[in-house]
């Protein structure tokens, strides 16, 4: 069993954290939820525990990284974004300020919480704000090496969209990542389902089950939404000619217009369909009655990369 | 009957706000009535947690600390009607630390709003009990709260908009005490000041812990008395876990024209359940069996005692 995304995180940011001498960990009273508490007991000269003030916490993180630290601000990424939307955008992004949000329970996984300790807005709301870059945590080893690389290497506004579930494991230790890039993880001539978070292993299964029947199927991990590798949208929605876009996210703003504003721009046409929530909330639940119930499932992307295949050429 | 005493409150030993207040007890409820109420909340208390252990989600430790306050205001001081939830001249109550809301729903299902057997579909999927609180979801529900914060404004919004067309109207506002470590509350305070919003009645669980620790230690509030008194306040102190004190200070705060009023109530996070009690632990956590029998044979010893 494979450690949820928050402990996969947790222990990295303590394990590339502590020993990296101006990160900074800030936490608004969910510190044992974020798990920015296995960093607190190590550095705690260098962890703030703001109390329950995100508002504060952002705009501090964004004070703190003008004198030279590379600051990581934690709490649930319903408010992280949200609460935290003013001072991300005209501070963070504007002055290009080294901060790393790390928005914890994205998607559904605030599950029992309800919606409004649900997330699937924050890829919208962060994508659109210039300079920042923008992750999604797909497995446990992604995990790892994208916060070693926020905490060792990255300078700048990076947005890093986590979970509160364990996430099937797809990569092994040699695999890298980087902003802008994308991880081809199977390949087939039919369609191509482009993917982030929860919904790459799902994607996966799909791929699975439908080549049992017959239809080959590309699967991508979009783990960098933004800067978005362009190139490898366009390159397989032309040459499969049938797209699928899957995302633990609102249709609206996330990965599906990602994706669709990439083929649009470039005249990559091609149908295309989308695994998302509809323009809607969700409602408070176990996480996999969740997700089966709002349709987050290898089920609903077979459903629709045979849809977006039926549609081809029309 | 009003009987005067000097009975001093003492805030908690950990607490950095450490006063002694001399108030006037008045024994307004019927001896009988505050037996009955008492009765409730003993059994308010076996309820909610018994629904938490079969659910394994939710918060124990805000649920059991507010239960005398809520019962306070929805069996004795408020004004609605349960078969008219929207009745537009109620009074508004919200409870702004929304996580809290397995006590609210088993008190609104005792007034009926509901009925009660939908509390062990509490969280699950399909329900109309969302974990935090939702008006498109349960009667009885004046605003989505769960963001900390946010509910108090809310409140504040529905007290002044009422003051237009129902002076007489009422709204109450609960609030954490983690949950005042939010500028929202006191931009509202602020602005409850400065419109003078007399019919307008926080009560503050002053239970001294957050969800990471004891709220002294994750962010310090200091002097809180003099906090909301410097921002307008006429600030009234109660025992939060005494229905009649509860009850007594609101009395107080309706008397009180010209400003709005704060009842600091002196709680105990997890009160009733000995090991939940002041243990950040049971902010959140869900209920195993062991722990589930231990708290069912206090709470149920506790009722034998009475
Ligand atoms: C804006 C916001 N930030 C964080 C949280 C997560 N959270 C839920 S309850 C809680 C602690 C609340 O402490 P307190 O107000 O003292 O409540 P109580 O002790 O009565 O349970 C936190 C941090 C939240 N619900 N909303
Ligand atoms: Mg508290």
């Amino acid at each position: 069993m494979p450690k949820s995304i928050r402990d996969a995180y947790g222990e990295a940011l303590r394990k590339y954290g502590v020993p990296t001498e101006n990160v900074i960990v800030l936490d608004a009273d969910l510190s044992g939820s974020t798990k920015s508490v296995l960093f607190a007991r190590e550095a705690p000269d260098r962890f703030f525990n703001v109390g329950i003030s995100e508002n504060n916490m952002v705009a501090m993180a964004a004070g703190m990284s003008t004198c030279g630290k590379n600051v990581f601000v934690n709490t649930f990424t319903s408010f992280l974004t949200t609460i935290g939307a003013c001072a991300s955008k005209a501070l963070i992004s504007y002055g290009k300020l080294n901060v790393k949000l790390a928005g914890a329970y994205a998607g559904l996984s605030g599950a029992y919480d309800g919606p409004s300790h649900h997330s699937l807005e924050d890829i919208a709301i962060m994508r659109a704000m210039p300079n920042f870059t923008v992750f999604v945590a797909s497995d446990e080893i992604m995990t790892d090496r994208i916060t070693k690389y926020l905490a060792q290497e990255h300078v700048g506004p990076a947005y890093f969209r986590l979970s509160r579930e364990a996430f099937p494991q797809i990569y092994s230790e040699s695999d890298t990542f980087v902003p802008g890039g994308s991880k081809v993880l199977c390949e087939g001539k039919d369609a191509v389902v482009f993917s982030m978070g929860f919904m790459v292993s799902k994607a996966l299964e799909a791929a699975k089950k439908l080549k049992a029947e017959g239809i080959e199927v590309t699967v991508v991990d979009l783990y960098s939404i933004k800067p978005l590798d362009r190139d490898t949208i366009v390159k397989y929605a032309k040459s499969t000619g049938a797209v699928v876009a899957a995302e633990e996210h609102n249709v609206i703003g996330g990965l599906t217009s990602a994706v669709s504003e990439v083929m649009l721009t470039e005249g990559a046409y091609a149908p295309l369909e989308s695994v998302s929530m509809p323009d809607r909330h969700a409602e408070t639940g176990k996480y996999s009655d969740l997700t089966k119930k709002f349709g987050f499932t290898a089920e609903a992307v077979e459903a629709a990369v045979k849809k977006a295949i039926s549609r081809k050429g029309k | 009957m009003i009987k005067y005493n000097h009975e001093i409150i003492f805030c908690a030993a950990e607490t950095s706000y450490c006063g002694a207040y001399f108030k006037e007890v008045k024994m307004s409820l019927d001896p009988k009535r505050k037996a009955y109420l008492e009765s409730l909340c003993r059994q308010f208390r076996i309820d909610v947690i018994e629904t938490l252990h079969s659910i394994q989600t939710g918060h124990p430790g805000g649920s059991l600390s507010v239960c005398e306050i809520l019962t306070a205001i929805f069996f004795e001081k408020a004004r609605f009607d349960a078969k008219n939830p929207k009745w537009p001249g109620r009074d508004r109550i919200v409870l702004s630390k929304g996580h809290a809301a397995p006590m609210l729903y088993r008190i609104l299902a005792e007034l009926e709003f509901f009925p009660k057997e939908d509390l062990k579909t509490l969280r699950q999927a399909g329900s109309h009990l969302q974990g935090h609180p939702s008006p498109n979801h349960t009667p009885g529900i004046e605003i989505p709260t769960g963001p900390l914060g946010f509910g108090y404004s809310a409140a504040l919004g529905m007290a002044l908009a009422q003051r237009l067309d129902y002076p007489d109207a009422y709204t109450y506002a609960i609030l954490g005490d983690g949950e005042t470590n939010e500028g929202i509350v006191w931009e509202a305070a602020m602005s409850a000041s400065k419109f003078k919003a007399d019919n307008f009645i926080t009560i503050l669980d002053n239970n001294h812990v957050q969800l990471d620790g004891p709220s002294n230690v994750i962010m310090p509030m200091g002097d809180i008395h003099a906090k909301w008194s410097a921002f307008g306040y006429n600030v009234i102190h109660c025992n939060g876990h005494d229905v009649e004190d509860v009850c007594d200070a609101i009395d107080e705060a309706k008397a009180k024209k010209g400003m709005p009023s704060i009842i600091i109530a002196e709680t105990v996070k997890g009160k009733g359940v000995s090991f939940m009690e002041g243990n950040n632990k049971w902010h959140g956590s869900a209920i195993d069996d062991e722990s589930y029998k231990k708290a069912m044979a206090e709470l149920k010893g506790g009722a034998l005692d009475a």
